[in-house]
């Protein structure tokens, strides 16, 4: 019997009203690796993603970790089962600082009564640490998130990631605010931690940006899949024309998503 | 953080205050800054400075609750009926027993509002609008048209009456147990972060603990300085202060030190990534409001009490006040940023705004058009302040 997936999505699919974002996705993950999710904006990436993060409640299929069937039913169960998320819009509140929204709803406390007393200094400490990890020059630990730049803002959304030892980590178009300076830390980052045996989503609208960080992908239009198999298998001009005309080279099955004729008329 | 512009803030509203104070004083030839106005503007500022802070943390969150003048008037109502006409006799414990049940009255009416708000989706305006004419209403019902008096001696203490004050030793006691207790959490904090390996100016924590001291030794002397009816034994700090102030110490360390407040404030400052984090908002936004109601209950027993009488028209209006002195003390209708101290300011400005004038001997009407020009001012100055703090 061989090991089960870290994550096994199976015909996984959400509408908002009358807008299929998702629509019968499979798609699994494994310990190790790192899993590209393409597509255009609006493809249904982050709402895929969302699903698995527990931000957002599936209508349809099937969500397995480590082989066991989960609800998903909050972030906090998500959290649970070693899943962090770098949501796109990052998710700070962007009147507290970075420790503040490091541990928000997390924190270090202690229960008083009827009320939780946070341990402000060691919280400080840690997303002290952890931010020097990612950026030696970030100091601006004091001032609401509000006062930051996009770059900064972007760093204090990873370090909450790495901050809770995530198992499966799905980072939403990481780099969007980032320069590319910053951008190669994160590749860096994302080398390290597949090393280190982590599960990566990596989602992105840019070919260039994980093309050679993944070991697969999945490229995603209208809510449903292109195609998907393994980066060595491609070139990156063949997932650019899956990306924007949802044209499927031979050697990858095509999905429900694949348009079905390319411009010679000719395929499947 | 919120400690440079916070403070920064209530330096200004200190500020304004004392203008106020100054000004007053002279235009109503030195009547103002006397014991006995300073006394009684205390007194009167509780009620409104206790649901002020309260209301700083609905307003954090995003929210408002039209609805506190109306439940500290069926509040009021339901502690005189229990103290007054159900509890047989004239037991000793009929007063704490009615404070009881106005406590548990509030916390119902704070968990209605929430419920409606946090769980029902309904606008807390809306929610809050319909709750200002429903808590009134029963208010009515309640009273059946009776005014109920009198309350028993224990409860009067309540109302800063002449009764209401603890005497002058014992509020010198205070005053130095308060300072004494002050200079402990600084110490403590200081080690804390020594510990951590931070080195912070003790000279900051010393002008903490001296201007503490200064004002509490000016609060105590004040107090002590107006005189009971017929005698030159001081009042001394009246009860209803003491409550104040230990609702004003609750509220901070709440905002400051809980993962309730801390919740409170990213709720307002972001609600979307307070929900992807898993915070639980609904839940967060519903005790906020079960807050709010059971400050109200207190207020209510300092209102009734101070009047001796349970009506059905007490606090009318008394909304509009409490979110003033919220808003002039900062506490951004947009939600995620005040203070409950600025708040407290904020109520002592529109009291002080008020008395003065009554001094002066402006007309009811003038107090009205007057404090309603200093709230639209506050908000106004308040907001390009914001502004230049964030370029
Ligand atoms: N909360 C929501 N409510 C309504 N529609 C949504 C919501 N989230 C996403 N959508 C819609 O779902 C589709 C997929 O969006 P999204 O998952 O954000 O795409 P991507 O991340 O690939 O750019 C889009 O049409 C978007 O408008
Ligand atoms: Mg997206």
């Amino acid at each position: 019997m061989t090991q089960p997936h870290l994550v096994n999505m199976q015909g996984v699919s959400k509408s908002f009203g009358g807008i299929h974002a998702v629509k019968g996705i499979d798609l699994t993950l494994d310990a190790g690796e790192v899993v590209a999710v393409l597509g255009h904006n609006g493809a249904g990436k982050s709402t895929l993603m969302k699903m698995l993060a527990g931000a957002y409640q599936r209508d349809l299929g099937d969500i397995q970790v480590h082989g066991q069937s989960v609800a998903l039913s909050s972030p906090a169960e998500a959290h649970d089962l070693g899943i962090e998320t770098i949501y796109q819009t990052l998710a700070l509140a962007d009147n507290l600082d970075a420790s503040a929204n490091l541990f928000l709803g997390r924190e270090i406390a202690w229960r008083f009564g009827p009320f939780r007393v946070m341990d402000q200094a060691r919280m400080r400490d840690q997303t002290a640490q952890v931010i020097a990890r990612l950026n030696p020059h970030f100091d601006a630990l004091d001032v609401p998130c509000r006062s930051l730049s996009g770059g900064q803002r972007q760093t204090i959304a990873i370090a909450r990631a790495l901050q809770f030892d995530a198992r499966i980590l799905i980072m939403d178009e990481p780099t969007a605010a980032l320069g590319p300076h910053e951008t190669a830390m994160v590749a860096d980052l994302t080398r390290r931690l597949k090393s280190q045996g982590l599960g990566i989503f990596l989602i992105s609208h840019d070919v260039h940006d994980v093309f050679d960080l993944a070991d697969r992908f999945i490229v995603m239009k209208g809510g449903q899949e292109v195609g998907s198999g393994r980066i060595s298998e491609v070139t990156k001009d063949e997932v650019l024309g899956m990306v924007i005309m949802g044209r499927c080279p031979a050697q990858i099955r095509p999905g429900p998503g694949a348009s079905m004729l390319d411009e010679h008329g000719a395929q499947t | 953080m919120k400690l440079g512009t916070e403070g920064a803030r209530i330096l200004s509203l200190l500020a304004l205050l004392a203008v106020i104070a100054v000004g007053f004083h002279i235009a109503s030839g030195g009547l103002f800054l006397t014991p006995r106005n300073i006394y009684n503007l205390v007194v009167q500022t509780s009620v409104v400075a206790i649901m002020a802070t309260g209301m700083t943390f609905v307003i954090v969150t995003r929210n408002i609750d039209l609805s506190v003048g109306s439940s500290l008037g069926l509040i009021g109502m339901v502690i005189a009926l229990v103290q007054i006409k159900w509890l047989p006799g004239d037991a000793a414990w009929n007063w704490p027993l009615s404070i009881l049940a106005g406590l548990a009255c509030g916390a119902l009416i704070g968990a209605w509002n929430g419920l409606w708000v946090a769980y029902a989706r309904v606008p807390s305006f809306v929610v809050t609008l319909g709750g200002l004419l429903i808590f009134r209403g029963m208010a009515f019902e309640t009273a059946q048209g009776r005014t109920l008096a009198p309350f028993q001696d224990g409860y009067l203490v309540f109302g800063g009456g002449i009764q209401g004050a603890i005497g002058e030793s014992a509020s010198w006691m205070v005053g130095l147990v308060g300072v004494a207790l002050y200079a402990v959490t600084q110490v403590v904090a200081h080690l804390r972060a020594a510990r951590m390996s931070r080195n912070e100016p003790v000279r900051r924590r010393v002008l903490k603990v001296l201007a503490v001291l200064l004002v509490m030794g000016a609060f105590v002397w004040i107090m002590n300085a107006y005189n009971l009816p017929r005698s030159d034994i001081g009042r001394g700090i009246p009860v209803p202060a003491l409550v104040l102030i230990a609702i004003v110490l609750m509220m901070e360390w709440i905002g400051r030190a809980t993962t309730f407040g801390r919740h409170s404030y990213a709720i307002g400052g972001g609600m979307e990534a307070s929900r992807l984090v898993g915070i639980n908002t609904r839940k967060t936004v519903f005790f906020v409001y079960v807050l709010m109601g059971v400050l109200a209950a207190v207020a209510a027993v300092i209102a009734t009490a101070r009047l001796n009488a349970g009506t059905s028209s007490t606090g009318e209006l008394l909304e509009l006040s409490v979110i003033a002195a919220a808003v002039i003390g900062g506490v951004s209708l947009s939600g995620g940023r005040g203070s409950v101290a600025a708040a407290v300011i904020g109520a002592l400005v529109i009291q002080s705004l008020d008395s003065g004038m009554v001094l002066v001997g402006a007309s009811s009407s003038m107090r009205m058009i007057a404090i309603g020009l200093i709230l639209t001012i506050a908000v106004f100055a308040d907001n390009q302040f914001a502004r230049e703090a964030k370029e």
